[in-house]
């Protein structure tokens, strides 16, 4: 990592569990079962929480964020967008060099994956993951094609809105992350039930990305702007550490 | 008064059924994208320490075995350093000390092979009981779930973290039992009555 020492260390920020999801969610029949019902223990961070795993530039491929060509070298289907946006932290500082990793539907609306077997077909040419290292200021970029909305088995007539899974580590193990970005006007993002395990409508708009005229490529393609906020870490020359440590 | 401007934590939702598409492509069946997947082991070859091979299952509240549950974990080398960023100084350079696992997709059955980690500090300087950090995902977890694995032929008596959960007898689902040599089982359960303990740190 290139940042100072200062920056990816310290405890973390408490998280805010009323701003996420709640583990169960009746809505989201599947939460039902796989919601732990005891409390959880709830404590300050450790140095295993605080640590995390480093990602280089070397094991990022050239065509690792263009999913547009990333799988067979001939261009996917679609609606042509660029996703960027800046990895933040809760004290605003841009987090460089953590790795984000994204999946997502073809323009159909069907997954490349062994369970998925929805009516519209696979794109040959789409394989529907990138992944790319944030820059110095926290930013980071995408090529790929706007997925496409799908049914899904919830309740009779479910769709999810249309999204890309983001996967997001910061310096601690404990910054760990997976969301979901949505797209600006979306009509299927408000009759959603996954989207509506978030308690509080302001949480909500934090996953919808808005069009981005600035960056979008004339005669080429759209953008959506998405930023990623991770935990904070406390900094304090009063942080009551044993010397050393 | 002034604003008190911090961000809010970006809310998690679920990794969904798909979640393999993005994290382990090549294990799906989806290869030619990466050459190969991250965090297929967190050690290379000349690691120090014991080898140990870690066996388990993600049960839901049903009793049912997760086919798609992805889990990541995190520990230290055999002294007890982290790789990276850990201020005490550099890890054994052969950890890496992150690996990504996932449930097999017709058993549920998990395995991370690694290193048996060190003792590493609690912030007030007390020793944690040697432990691999996990996170937890999967379809129908909204937040990712954390927990850790301890060892039965470990001291665990003395730390720090354990000494917080409460009923006592939940301890044991944190402790992974020893089935033969450098072998041990863990089984973590979402809900119920052998529900696993989970933590918010």
């Amino acid at each position: 990592m290139t940042q100072g020492p200062a920056a990816d260390r310290g405890p973390l920020f408490f998280r805010d569990r009323d701003w996420h999801p709640p583990a169960y969610t009746p809505g989201y029949k599947t939460s039902m079962t796989r919601a732990p019902f005891r409390p959880l223990v709830a404590m300050g961070s450790t140095l295993s929480e605080e640590t995390g795993p480093a990602f280089g530039q070397s094991m990022i491929g050239r065509l690792d964020n263009n999913l547009i060509l990333n799988f067979t070298g001939q261009p996917a289907i679609g609606e042509r967008i660029i996703m960027h946006g800046r990895v933040l932290d809760e004290t605003g500082r841009g987090v460089p060099g953590v790795l984000v990793e994204i999946w997502q539907a073809n323009a159909g609306g069907r997954y490349r994956h062994r369970k998925d077997g929805y009516a519209a077909p696979l794109d040959p040419n789409f394989g529907g993951c990138g992944r790319t290292l944030t820059a110095q200021d926290g930013s980071y970029e995408f090529l790929t094609v706007r997925p496409g909305a799908y049914p899904w088995p919830n309740r009779v007539n479910d769709w999810r809105p249309m999204h890309i899974h983001v996967s997001v580590f910061g310096s601690g193990f404990a910054q760990r992350l997976i969301t979901q970005m949505y797209f600006e006007a979306d009509p299927l993002i408000a009759r959603c039930p996954i989207v509506n395990t978030i308690g509080t409508a302001k949480a909500i708009e934090s996953l919808v990305a808005p069009l981005d005229m600035n960056r979008a490529i004339p005669m080429d393609c759209l953008a959506y702007k998405f930023d990623i906020v991770l935990r904070g870490r406390r900094q304090s020359v009063f942080e009551n550490r044993p010397e050393g440590m | 008064m002034q604003r008190l401007d911090y961000l809010k934590e970006t809310p998690s939702q679920t990794a969904g059924p798909y979640v393999h598409i993005g994290l382990t492509p090549n294990k799906l069946g989806n290869a030619g994208i990466y050459p190969q997947d991250l965090g297929e082991s967190p050690i290379g070859p000349g690691a120090l320490g014991d080898h140990i091979t870690i066996t388990g299952t993600v049960q839901d509240g049903a009793g049912m075995i997760l086919r798609d549950a992805l889990i990541e974990s995190w520990q230290a080398d055999a002294a007890g350093i982290y790789p990276g960023n850990d201020p005490r100084g550099p890890a054994d350079p052969a950890v890496t000390g992150w690996a990504r696992i996932i449930a097999d997709f017709d058993s549920g059955e998990w395995t991370l092979r690694t290193v048996k980690p060190g003792r590493v500090p609690y912030p007030d300087g007390r020793l944690m009981a040697p432990h691999v950090a996990l996170w937890i995902v999967a379809r129908g977890i909204n937040l990712g779930l954390q927990t850790r694995i301890y060892f039965e032929d470990e001291d665990n008596d003395s730390c720090p973290v354990l000494a917080r959960i409460e009923p006592r007898e939940r301890l044991r689902t944190l402790i992974a039992r020893r089935t033969g040599p450098g072998a041990y089982r863990f089984d973590i359960r979402l809900q119920g009555a052998d529900e696993t303990v989970f933590f918010d740190m």
